[in-house]
């Protein structure tokens, strides 16, 4: 179908094409004749973010909690720049993201014209792939790629930088091409040869973990399937990242819980005592793997992913896989039932003794109090009184965001959203209001520490606005925690700039928006507030007053191997030497 | 320092050689990158090298499909066989690239620069610039009483040892291309 239209209406045409229902945006001089075509149709809502970070976020959140590209539409100038972030996080957390930019005409382009800037050049190093389009001719075509780079193979966020006279101009419109016509288009089988050898690995393995990662759940439902096939077919243990967890359930029989720096005791002493270490979709990411040269020395490491430029890039693996996770385990499915479903048995029983042992170690219980609050109790207490509903966690980035990865359980994928790559404060609201968008009748709630929450709390206009009644969980200790953690750590105690003064009072800031704010301090109280949070049919505000001097544990100080992990505070002493000191 | 035996070398079907050597002797490879002749991609591999903080020794670039749109990068850089192949990998992923290619390892190549030299003397020194030109075979491409301008193609050790011949003898200046490479045979 090809027909004569602005380039306005070719964008709007073409979300409608790509199956877009939800675009997250902000609109500004350069981007006013597509926001005039969105204003006269009705297929896809538009959801007006307070900040472009705020639309990346939403966007990311939509995103990963659907499988689905997330779509953002913002203005020139510091409508581009302020998306940057989001750009950067959705980079390293392979999100599917397509945002489009408005621009001045291309008569006026290095000029330095009103809101100009140079997007496609900012955002190259932030983006998958961008394109700044010169020809409305051109734009139905770019539009289209887009959408197809964005969620081939590694997916990640794409940008199209559309001047406002090629937006007024007309041309001709072409549908999406059937079949895929691109020229890119990653590998996605594995090599036979390479599965084989993984698992004729398998087989003999006395000591075998599977490492899983994010790539399970960027690769879609049939993947956690597979995996969940496989892990439980070989019956050996399962770990993953923070990226990862919900591809194998948290209530599955062979499940470790979440590895890494904050991850648990067995998971990490499991993968530094493994013979084998099989890698999904995971990039061996530096708050994972502890001291490179330290790193699971005694084991084989298989790793299969979908980006050549993953495998051997921080941790030399003898088994490297291309391809997609969910045909990749498929095949070593295949093979592993073909060549008869042999385990060394005898020596996965006495791995799992030791596993026991190291489980015994508890490693997530804390001293509770009665008198205040403990975050970890309090997100006990979420998980008990939401387990089981139809529940999207987002999250922001601190000692909160480790608390609900070790406290909260996943049994399904794209359940849990957190800005793992790039650490992004203020990332957790704006997500959970696209996901709201993406599951209107489920309960999001995005746990948060107050000073994330406060970086991008002007979205709150956007949750009264449209009635998303997401929940803001904050664990409010006053402090930016994980940074007060590693200054009492590492820097003598002296808390330089980590407390939160002059907070807001967050439940009349609720009412200002027109929202619910809830306050509870006391732990006698924390279950009937949950529940009023719950049960309230709009956005909340919930303002946990939590203990102010939390560590967060168990934790593998900076510049150490895995099996060297502190689990308490009476651990910390002199805990980090001076080579680890230099690293974040 | 693994448990199980494992074969080390790249296997015949895997597109990428993904089982380096383990090594950490710093190599010299010429990386021939086949892209999209688009407005920014010169951009995109420039600064995936700083970026991530690898070394560009030299660096040509061109059109030579005109009617494909390809355009040659040929990179000369230097790292670890860890690093080289990282580069190749990160090459591979930028949307516009088509092929990489490394010339150092995929059989015989041939190289080839083209360095201009401005040299300025009188007298004996002025002979003998000519002289070393004619063994270099350099030729000369523009000339005044007081001047030469040298041209000479050839790898770039060949340039580097007529430029330390000229150094001397009066030189003033000089621009180089940077490599071109291709490899040898039909194929």
């Amino acid at each position: 179908m090809t027909r004569q239209m602005t380039g306005a209406k070719m964008v709007v045409q073409a979300l409608k094409d790509q199956g877009v229902d939800t675009v997250f945006g902000y609109p500004g001089g350069a981007v006013l004749p597509i926001y005039d075509e969105v204003f006269q149709q009705n297929d896809i809502r538009h959801i007006l973010v307070r900040h472009e970070q705020g639309a990346v976020h939403a966007a990311e959140g939509y995103a990963r909690s659907t499988g689905k590209p997330g779509v953002v539409l913002v203005t020139s100038g510091p409508g581009a720049t302020n998306a940057v972030t989001g750009l950067a996080d959705a980079l390293l957390d392979s999100i599917p993201i397509v945002v489009l930019t408005g621009q001045v005409p291309t008569f006026m382009i290095g000029s330095d014209g009103f809101q100009e800037a140079d997007t496609v050049g900012i955002t190259r190093p932030c983006t998958k792939h961008n394109w700044l389009v010169k020809e409305t001719d051109a734009l139905p075509g770019v539009l289209h790629q887009a959408f197809h780079v964005a969620t081939t193979g590694r997916p990640g966020p794409v940008l199209i930088d559309i001047p406002k006279d090629v937006q007024f101009a007309s041309g001709t419109y072409t549908a999406p091409p059937k079949g895929s016509t691109y020229r890119y288009n990653p590998q996605v089988k594995g090599d036979m040869e390479e599965i084989t050898e993984l698992v004729a690995a398998l087989e003999t393995a006395k000591r075998p973990i599977f490492y899983t990662g994010g790539g399970v759940i960027n690769s879609g439902p049939a993947a956690s399937q597979l995996l969940r096939e496989l892990v439980d077919a070989t019956g050996a243990p399962i770990t993953s990242t923070l990226m990862g967890l919900g591809a194998y359930p948290a209530s599955g029989k062979n499940w470790l819980g979440m590895l890494g720096m904050h991850g648990l005791y067995e998971a990490n002493m499991a993968m530094h005592d493994c013979d084998l270490m099989i890698n999904i979709g995971a990039r061996f990411d530096d708050r994972i793997t502890g001291r490179i040269d330290a790193f699971s020395p005694n084991s084989t490491k298989a790793h299969i992913d979908i980006d050549p430029s993953s495998i051997n890039k921080v941790i030399r693996v003898d088994i490297p896989i291309v391809g997609d996770v969910a045909h990749v385990l498929e095949d070593i499915l295949k093979v592993w039932k073909a060549r008869g479903r042999k385990m060394n048995r005898e020596g996965l029983a006495k791995w799992w003794g030791k596993i026991d042992e190291w489980k015994k170690v508890d490693c997530l219980k804390f001293t509770n109090s009665a008198k205040t609050i403990k975050p970890q109790y309090a997100l006990q207490r979420l998980e008990e009184l939401t387990k089981g509903r139809d529940r999207y966690i987002t999250t922001e980035v601190g000692q909160h965001q480790m608390w609900a990865a070790q406290y909260l359980t996943f049994d399904e994928p794209n359940r849990w959203m957190t800005s793992g790559g790039l650490g992004t404060m203020g990332y957790g609201f704006p997500a959970s209001i696209g996901v709201q968008m993406a599951h209107p009748e489920s309960l999001v709630i995005n746990v948060a520490g107050e000073a994330s929450w406060l970086m991008n709390m002007q979205e709150m206009g956007t949750a009264v606005q449209f009635r998303l009644p997401v929940k803001q969980f904050i664990l409010n200790n006053e402090r930016l925690g994980m940074v007060r953690q590693w200054q009492e750590l590492l820097h003598g105690e002296r808390y330089s700039h980590s407390w939160s003064e002059a907070l807001p009072d967050f439940v009349k800031l609720a009412e200002a928006f027109g929202a619910k704010g809830i306050l509870c301090t006391d732990p006698a109280d924390l279950d009937d507030a949950i529940m009023e949070m719950i049960n309230y049919d709009g956005p909340v505000i919930f303002d946990c007053l939590v203990e102010k001097h939390e560590n967060c544990f168990p934790m593998i100080p900076s510049g150490e191997p895995h099996n060297k992990m502190l689990l308490g505070d009476a651990s910390t002493k002199d805990a980090i030497k001076e080579g680890g000191a230099v690293l974040v | 320092m693994n448990a199980l035996q494992i074969k080390k070398g790249s296997t015949k079907h895997s597109a990428y050689n993904l089982r380096p050597t383990f090594s950490d002797v710093i190599e010299t490879h010429t990386l021939a990158v086949l892209v999209d002749n688009e407005a920014g991609v010169l951009a995109r591999v420039i600064g995936l090298f700083s970026g991530r903080g690898y070394n560009i020794d030299s660096l040509t670039v061109a059109e030579v499909d005109h009617t494909g749109h390809l355009s040659r990068i040929t990179i000369v850089t230097r790292g670890t066989p860890q690093v080289i192949e990282q580069i190749k990998a990160q090459l591979g992923r930028i949307v516009p690239v088509h092929e990489v290619h490394d010339l150092t390892v995929e059989g015989p190549s041939v190289e080839r620069e083209l360095a201009l030299l401005k040299v300025s003397g009188d007298g004996d020194k002025r002979v003998e610039a000519l002289r070393l030109a004619d063994i270099f075979r350099a030729n000369v491409v523009d000339s005044t009483l007081s001047s030469f301008v040298f041209e000479i193609t050839g790898t770039p050790e060949k340039i580097d040892a007529f430029a330390d011949l000229m150094r001397p003898l009066g030189l003033l200046e000089m621009a180089r291309t940077g490599v071109a490479a291709l490899s040898r045979g039909a194929r």
